[in-house]
């Protein structure tokens, strides 16, 4: 079985060279690749140093498109599953292990890193926690399965996965809570482990006057997947 | 309305139908990005020589100004115009994206085969 690593990547040149070798360290036989989303310093170079993969896109396509291009390199390339990991630093390489052993067991085909589902983890601002919170809910509620982290960046998957991840409904901004729900009605086996979490140094994605949009995005994406017939006769299913 | 307003009215229809399919004999704008505008030119210009058809708008807007019924019609079709834009802009955004993507890979290979 071989798993690629996913590193999405902008302007992080004081974090990817650490965030490689910390990844090199727990897992010397993973293959790395960084999506490098034209990023205006020199991340693209870095990554190129430390001697792993790396596709550039010529101008900023956003997170959930940065992502969707390394699943579309890891299908074409014969990849047998990926875990992606945050370029910040945020998400502890250790866990990556994890990951790889809950694939072997063929019993899962999404699994997310949930930093609740860890005794500890970094204290997290009061509203970026309440809208963790209500989207966990969401998911939760329509999945049918206790989701306790559906924002997080820290996740693993199958082909399966990567092959329903590679369609056009994929978002090019947040792919999170909504996405969670439609591969559940996709029939995509989903479970959480414990994960790691350190706070980001970084601006947040969810910096700004975002969190208002993301708020908007998400309830509106999960009206329409509520409204629509189900995912399988809204995009192709993983069994077409 | 006014023999003013009518012709205020006038020229500014045919003059918006002239300058777009001149635009479009310049190639400058696609057929079918001008369907909406010279819809809207003829409207505006049939509601304004066409007594009884811009009575029957009037009734059915239940307005009493022909101005304003001139007027709303014009904002009404330029809303249609700006919704179908925004369809247009999402589908060319979603292309742009999956050609990045594909360059972005292409060029990968590329690079692998060196």
């Amino acid at each position: 079985m071989r798993p690629l690593i996913l590193i999405p990547a902008y302007n992080e040149e004081k974090n990817i060279g650490q965030v490689i070798e910390k990844i090199r360290q727990y897992q010397p036989a993973c293959e790395i690749l960084v999506i490098n989303d034209a990023s205006t310093d020199d991340t693209a170079r870095i990554a190129r140093e430390k001697n792993v993969e790396v596709i550039s896109h010529p101008f900023n396509l956003g997170y959930g498109a940065v992502l969707q291009t390394g699943y579309k390199y890891a299908l074409n390339k014969g990849y047998d599953y990926l875990v992606q990991l945050d370029a910040d630093g945020q998400h502890d390489p250790i866990k990556i292990k994890d990951f790889i052993e809950e694939f072997k067991k063929g019993e899962v085909d999404l699994i997310i890193g949930s930093r609740f589902l860890n005794q500890k983890h970094y204290p997290i601002p009061f509203f970026r926690l309440l809208g963790i919170k209500i989207f966990g809910f969401l998911v939760s509620l329509f999945t049918g399965q206790k989701i306790t982290d559906s924002t997080s960046g820290y996740q693993g998957f199958n082909r399966k996965v990567l092959e329903f991840y590679t369609q056009d409904f994929f978002p090019s901004d947040f792919p999170d809570a909504d996405v969670l729900i439609l591969a559940h009605r996709a029939g995509i086996r989903i479970k959480e482990i414990p994960a790691t979490m350190y706070s980001s140094s970084r601006k947040s994605i969810h910096s700004g006057l975002r969190p208002l949009y993301y708020i908007f995005k998400m309830f509106l994406s999960i009206f329409i997947l509520l409204i629509s017939q189900g995912a399988q006769n809204t995009h192709k299913g993983c069994n077409d | 309305m006014s023999s003013h307003q009518k012709i205020v009215a006038l020229v500014f229809s045919v003059g918006l139908l002239v300058l777009i399919i001149e635009l479009v004999r310049r190639k400058k704008l696609r057929e079918e990005y001008s369907f909406l505008w010279i819809l809207t030119s003829i409207f505006i210009f049939l509601l304004v020589i066409w007594g009884k058809l811009l009575k029957l708008v009037m009734n059915l807007l239940s307005a009493k100004a022909p101005a304003s019924t001139v007027f709303f019609c014009g904002i009404f079709f330029i809303v249609l115009i700006s919704l179908h834009f925004s369809v247009k802009i999402s589908h060319l955004t979603n292309q742009v994206k999956d050609l990045t993507q594909k360059l972005a890979l292409l060029e990968k290979l590329l690079e692998e085969k060196k």
